[in-house]
């Protein structure tokens, strides 16, 4: 009533004014708001670009590796060497005297205790393992002089890469003022130089960066992930063809289908604190084992496949399973021959999101014990391990600049993997996706 | 015989079983061409089944053994320890003891002193290892060939073999849809227990209304500082604050990219920027962990430095603020699924009535998705309560009872984290502390998920 009175009180003119005024607040309204929807789209699409840009610069150094040239000369009495058949000797051999006793043929003039002791420091400890294992494969080089490229330590490295200031003053740095003088030297005869670093991908975890490799995580990942996928996939696909095929509507179906809703939703710490007290301490299997990691983790995939089952079991039409039932198939016979070859590709693509998921997580790992420093390579099920994403927790951790290197670089790993899977998926979708 | 060597083994039988069964049954059905009875089934059921029958009851028996096998062993090695010894050493260090035997075994350094009462213990051990795992052989081998001929004498061709072995597969596969019920029972009944543990020790008032939040517990008597406070309110509060920042970042964000990826964006648009968001959804949470450690928190600090205010360097802003980022593509995801299934129609009536298309989503599209999108939200913010590794590694770990998001405070999953990384004992409160805040995790995200999964299946049927 009262919007008539209002129309009838005014003239066409102001009325059409009026109108035209009003419609171009309204245009205006709509630009801003799609503005809005726009900036937000691009505020998270540049969320992502800083993110993945921070990492990529940060780890495509770690890639690389700085080596010092030094004139090692093998001399059996400064290593201590006095069989050579004996391998346990050649092993335990001072090798570190050896480097020593090389940098100071190089830099004579260094005669001061402390001075000698920063110079040594220039040279990874790492060294030594790199001496012996050129004298086990070639013994003939024993006695000999050998011109070397060693591993330079971790701060000498960060420097070639440019991210320790000279300028800023001497005590606020980790390299001193005469470590540059000899650094300077090295390289002004050309006895430094930058190569590949494989011992990033050859080595397991170590206290000294330039010695530390994902070798390890690597495989205590794949340790981990085949349990899971083992346990999971076969596991996830039997509940979610009982669920969708055969179970009938009643409370207890009712109750497994909200069950599983809310396992999907269940933070991924508690499962550790599942894992931490039914598999270790009740059933006694070992603390940091990639078996009770893989077992965690088949617990927080499987609500995953088993909905991603689910939903390609329910996209195989009905005619199908009438078609077979029609010429006499049994149920099951139905089912596994009919329903489960049609529905696999969903699964599959269901079950790969799903370990992506599982190579990514890390807390309920983390409460298994599988955060332990380990230097060895693990080789079985029950080796104490550790995963990708958990090394990449335990270096961000670490102070030296060389670790957040590192951290970058394993990240940059794990993302490549995780890409690569999510690929494979969206790969088999487009190959096998069918419109009924 | 090593366990992998007889799962080979039994493996061969069964194959072998299913050989048997199948040519079995065309034997007692006759010669081609010349059939004395029908087979009810196909042969291969009747293989199948000799199969199951030889295989499932020897490897159910190989899982016990294996589950059951160390603790009897260590039972037996302890029994045989001579009394007075166990006696004189405490329970406690009976483990200690009992590791010891069990490195000897295997040829590690052991951390007591290796006496003759040791090394008999050992070998002990290792003898009573090779009996057992001999033992299990001849077990399953026999079981397996029993099982075979069971049902080789069953063999008729009335034998209604398809039946059962489908009865089997279905009893597999019922099985294994409990699985999902047995781990919420398993959950809830391992931080039940020992988060009942807890309480015995710390009052349930304390704990639900203290202020103060320091775990660690005195080791001596006379010690000042650490006397063990339990209250989780500020760890609660911490949690809210951080998810509060998140909830800030991400709910305006994902909602509007939501919004105009459905409403607005034209194909080749979506197609670029929607994988994109799910590129984000997909990077796991260590990574944002490390971004907002190394990269977020610095540059809050700097910034805050440099207008004047004092920042911590683990401040609830940064940590919150990946946090929102991780959440966008969860937040804008589940909206777009509910944006979407808004009728048509819904938009084409009030266009009708010349509505500008920011003001149908606006007055007619999001009210009507409106109990998605809260379900949606809700969900969320689940997942912000219960998201870890970013906090614990750009949160504090001190408790801090504070509103102000500069400051470090502390979250629930960081304290279950500090409590539970590193070696503890099981029977001090600051460990069982862990599994009272696992507890109070599990039932705030329980509630919030049931709340949300019910709003978004009410809201779906609605316009199904």
């Amino acid at each position: 009533m009262s919007s008539t009175t209002v129309f009838n009180s005014t003239t066409p003119h102001r009325d059409a004014d009026a109108v035209n005024r009003r419609l171009k607040k309204r245009y205006a309204a709509e630009r801003r708001f799609r503005l809005y929807g726009l900036l937000s789209v691009a505020a998270a699409i540049t969320f992502l670009v800083i993110l993945l840009s921070s990492i990529v610069a940060n780890g495509l150094p770690a890639f690389q590796k700085t080596y010092l040239q030094l004139d090692i000369t093998f001399d059996q009495n400064l290593l201590g060497i006095d069989d050579v058949s004996d391998s346990g000797q050649l092993i335990s051999a001072d090798y570190q005297r050896v480097v020593k006793e090389a940098l100071k043929v190089k830099f004579p003039e260094v005669s001061d205790r402390r001075d000698r002791r920063a110079l040594n420091a220039l040279v990874s400890n790492g060294a030594a393992y790199q001496l012996a294992a050129m004298l086990k494969a070639d013994l003939s080089l024993l006695n000999t002089s050998q011109s070397v490229w060693l591993y330079a330590d971790d701060d000498v490295d960060t420097y070639f890469k440019g991210n320790i200031d000279r300028n800023i003053p001497e005590s606020e740095r980790r390299l001193k003022d005469k470590q540059f003088q000899w650094l300077d030297k090295l390289e002004a005869e050309e006895r430094v130089k930058k190569s590949f670093n494989w011992t990033f991908l050859t080595a397991g975890d170590s206290r000294e960066p330039e010695q530390a490799g994902i070798r390890g995580a690597l495989m205590g990942s794949f340790y981990t992930i085949v349990v899971t996928l083992l346990l999971s996939f076969p596991i996830g696909v039997a509940a979610a063809i009982y669920l969708e095929e055969f179970a009938p509507k009643n409370r207890w179906t009712d109750l497994i289908e909200v069950n599983i809703n809310n396992l999907a939703a269940v933070p991924s710490i508690v499962f550790g604190l599942l894992g931490l007290a039914v598999f270790i301490n009740f059933f006694g299997l070992p603390r940091s084992a990639p078996l009770v990691g893989g077992l965690v983790l088949t617990l927080m995939t499987l609500p995953t496949i088993i909905i991603a089952s689910r939903a390609a079991i329910k996209s195989v039409p009905p005619s199908i399973r009438e078609a077979a039932l029609g010429v006499g198939a049994s149920k099951m016979q139905t089912t596994i021959h009919h329903v489960l070859p049609l529905a696999m590709p969903g699964m599959l693509t269901g079950t790969i999101i799903g370990m992506a998921q599982a190579l990514g997580e890390t807390a309920p790992l983390l409460m298994i014990g599988m955060v332990a420093f380990i230097v060895d390579v693990p080789g079985s099920f029950s080796d104490p391990a550790t995963v990708l994403p958990v090394q990449i927790y335990l270096w961000a951790d670490s102070p030296e600049r060389g670790f957040v290197e590192l951290t970058s670089a394993a990240i940059l790993v794990l993302l490549v993997f995780l890409a690569t899977m999510n690929f494979l998926a969206v790969l088999l979708r487009k190959k096998f996706e069918r419109r009924w | 015989m090593q366990i992998s060597t007889l799962l080979l083994i039994l493996s061969l039988i069964v194959l072998g079983a299913y050989y048997l069964g199948l040519r079995r049954s065309l034997q007692v059905a006759g010669r081609p061409g010349k059939r004395k009875h029908t087979l009810h089934s196909l042969p291969s059921y009747y293989g199948l089944l000799a199969a199951l029958w030889s295989g499932i009851p020897a490897a159910l028996i190989i899982v016990f053994w294996v589950a059951a096998q160390n603790t009897v062993i260590t039972r037996l090695v302890v029994d045989a320890l001579p009394p007075e010894y166990i006696a004189s050493v405490g329970a406690d260090e009976l483990t200690l003891v009992i590791n010891d035997i069990k490195n000897l075994a295997s040829g590690n350094i052991i951390s007591g002193q290796s006496g003759p009462m040791m090394q008999a213990a050992a070998e002990r051990y290792l003898h009573l290892q090779s009996i057992s795992r001999l033992a299990l052989a001849m077990v399953v081998i026999a079981l397996a060939i029993a099982g075979m001929a069971v049902i080789w004498w069953r063999i008729t061709p009335g034998l209604r073999a398809r039946n059962q072995v489908e009865a089997i597969i279905k009893a597999a596969l019922i099985l294994c849809s409990t699985i999902a019920i047995l781990t919420t029972i398993g959950i809830v009944l391992s931080v039940l227990f020992e988060s009942i543990r807890f309480f015995k020790m710390v009052p349930f008032t304390e704990f639900a209304f203290g202020l103060d939040w320091s775990p660690q517990i005195a080791i001596r008597a006379d010690q000042q500082a650490s006397s063990g406070a339990f209250g989780v309110i500020p760890l609660f509060a911490g949690t809210l604050l951080i998810s509060t920042i998140a909830m800030i970042v991400a709910v305006p964000i994902g909602l509007m990219s939501a919004i105009y990826l459905s409403e607005y964006a034209d194909k080749k648009v979506r197609a670029i920027a929607k994988p994109l968001l799910e590129v984000l959804a997909g990077i796991p949470t260590v990574v944002y962990g490390v971004f907002a450690a190394l990269t977020v928190a610095p540059f809050v600090r700097e910034s805050g430095e440099w207008i004047g205010l004092s920042v911590a360097s683990e401040s609830a802003l940064a940590a919150g603020l990946v946090m929102g980022i991780m959440i966008i593509p969860f937040i804008s995801s589940l909206s777009d699924d509910v944006i979407n299934s808004v009728p048509q129609s819904l938009r084409d009536g009030a266009y009708g009535l010349g509505a500008t298309r920011s003001e149908t989503i606006k007055q007619v599209v999001i009210p009507a998705a409106l109990p998605g999108i809260v379900g949606g939200i809700l969900l969320a913010v689940s997942r912000a309560i219960g998201e870890t590794m970013i906090v614990v590694m750009a949160a504090g770990l001190a408790a801090n009872l504070t509103a102000n998001p500069l400051e470090a405070v502390t979250t629930v999953t960081v304290q279950i984290v500090t409590l539970l990384v590193g070696d503890q004992e099981f029977d001090s409160a600051k460990t069982l502390a862990a599994f009272a805040l696992g507890l109070l995790l599990f039932i705030v995200t329980l509630c919030l998920n049931v709340i949300a999964l019910h709003v978004v299946r009410r809201y779906r049927e609605q316009y199904e």
